[in-house]
């Protein structure tokens, strides 16, 4: 149990230090590189709690595709460290406010679930024999099938979203006709011809 | 007290157990990938280093071990150095959770495959964090290619393992290759093989689709900055990688220690052998693939990856599925 309890509190010590890392890193890129590492020992957190399929789930979409994106973005674009510096004390208390709520929250939810008596790991029940895959996968299909199929048609908009709105016109590109370029052989490459001497083609 | 010591012992000693042949098995695959092309291309390979150039891999261990080690000035030194380390750290924790036989296994967990896919999603951030801090635009365009073509095939990746996991029904390798008893999953997935083999090409950078270190058009790519161990490090991490890829593919195709036919003189050669023997069967098919193919131009890489592999993969989980489905065999 003792190591267990050690290794959670490395994780969460790592996670709450890289998430400060996150807001006070002067480069953007580093605030990026603090924000995988805060999801990658939340992951870790996970798998301690027993929610190993949440955990991996965590890292293959947040650390693998999300914040891939994120990190794409702030390498690309030049920011100016010391504009951004500029803004930090005038948005603080907007941010500090919006933390706080959530804290409140964080507070309210757990604070009713004591007085209600009931502890906390209730509310995750796992049956004795059934993998969190299986359980996550027997409710997701089942009970709440018409709120996943809805999730996935959210998705699908966003996506069609998102290409028309990058998707422009650009004037003349030159495109590559693939099966063009597989259908050519040498007939239609090569020409022989003949040079006349002293004039040239 | 005790027991946490002793606990944590063995978990040390495990590792070690795999660490260090893995770390052995890198530098001979290196020699054997010299061999098998040089015998390709009618060459010998390294052969004044020891007997039939076997001592090759470690001279070079050597040699990059004291080169010096070289940090632009102009490179962000703590991102510079972390890449190489988690390019190199993550092509080792996959082997975590790859049965070498029945119970053979580090950590037999549930969600085995999918902790695989987690490993290997990461991988580009090694890539990534190396193109950048390197503060060449070489190694930038290196990264940006390498992640693009990574993500891109990961998802083909990722429908694949779908399809043998509904085959299997399960996340865990060791019963994925127990369901394997009767027919290894090459036969009725041969299809998704060969998608799989070309798309592991594709994930660990290898030819046919090395863009990222094109050295025609840019020089070596996102490791073009690094030198002596920093190198070193994601040229092991490199085929390291190639070798976990290798042991998925046998995990999930070819039947993982299971012999091919279960009588008398196969059943013999226990298990692991097996498993070895037909990781280095995969690995062949990367030295051939490097000695024969030409280079992928990037547009035909992303067309084959999003147009090719990611409808068909699709369509083979709806087959799957409803093959599965009509013959109630899920």
């Amino acid at each position: 149990m003792t190591v267990a309890l050690a290794v959670f509190y490395l994780l969460a010590g790592i996670t709450i230090a890289s998430g400060v890392m996150v807001i006070s890193a002067r480069n953007p890129v580093h605030s990026v590189l603090f924000m995988i590492l805060a999801f990658f020992n939340s992951a870790g957190l996970f798998v301690l709690a027993g929610a190993e399929f949440l955990a991996m789930v965590l890292i293959v979409v947040y650390v693998g595709a999300v914040a891939v994106l994120f990190l794409f973005v702030v390498m690309m674009l030049d920011i100016d460290v010391v504009a951004m510096r500029q803004g930090f004390m005038k948005y603080l208390p907007v941010g500090a406010l919006v933390g706080l709520v959530l804290l409140i929250e964080l507070f309210l939810v757990f604070g009713t679930l004591r007085i209600a008596d009931a502890p906390i790991a209730a509310s995750v029940p796992t049956p004795e024999g059934v993998t969190n895959t299986e359980a996550l996968g027997a409710v997701l299909y089942t009970e709440y099938f018409f709120a996943f199929q809805l999730a996935g048609i959210i998705l699908l908009v966003a996506i069609i979203g998102a290409i028309t709105l990058t998707l422009r016109d650009r004037g003349p590109i030159k495109r590559q006709n693939i099966s063009e370029q597989v259908h050519r052989d040498r007939t239609k490459s090569v020409r022989m011809r003949r040079v006349e001497p002293g004039r040239g083609l | 007290m005790v027991e946490n010591v002793v606990t944590l012992a063995i978990i040390v000693a495990q590792i070690m157990a795999i660490v260090g042949p893995l770390l052995l098995a890198v530098a001979y695959t290196t020699w054997a990938e010299r061999k098998v092309i040089g015998a390709m291309q009618l060459r010998q390979g390294p052969m004044t280093v020891g007997p039939w150039g076997l001592l090759q891999p470690i001279a070079d261990g050597a040699k990059l071990f004291l080169k010096e080690t070289v940090i632009p000035s102009g490179a962000n030194k703590v991102v510079f150095i972390a890449a190489p380390m988690i390019t190199f750290v993550l092509a080792l924790i996959g082997w975590a959770v790859i049965p070498f036989a029945e119970g053979w296994v580090i950590a037999d967990i549930n969600v085995g495959i999918l902790y695989l896919l987690a490993v290997s999603s990461l991988g580009v951030y090694g890539v990534v964090m190396a193109g950048w801090a390197s503060n060449s635009r070489y190694a930038f365009l290196g990264a940006m290619r390498s992640s693009a073509q990574m993500i891109s095939y990961e998802i083909a990746i990722g429908l694949i393992i779908i399809n043998v996991l509904i085959t299997a029904g399960s996340l865990n390798l060791t019963e994925i290759v127990l369901a394997q008893q009767s027919v290894w999953y090459i036969i009725p997935h041969f299809p998704m093989f060969i998608v799989f083999i070309a798309a592991i090409l594709a994930e660990t950078n290898r030819h046919p689709f090395d863009l990222p270190e094109d050295e025609s058009s840019l020089v070596t790519g996102y490791n073009v900055e690094y030198s002596s161990m920093a190198f070193a490090l994601f040229f092991l991490g490199e085929y390291a990688n190639m070798i976990l890829m290798s042991a998925i593919a046998v995990i999930l195709f070819l039947g993982g220690w299971l012999p091919p036919i279960d009588i008398a003189p196969f059943n013999w050669i226990p298990g692991p052998i097996w498993f070895i023997l037909k990781i280095c069967a995969v690995l062949f098919i990367f030295f051939w693939a490097r000695a024969t193919l030409p280079r992928y131009r990037y547009d035909q890489l992303m067309r084959l990856g999003w147009k090719v592999f990611l409808p068909f993969s699709l369509l083979w989980v709806v087959l799957t599925s409803g093959v599965l489905l009509a013959f109630d065999m899920l």
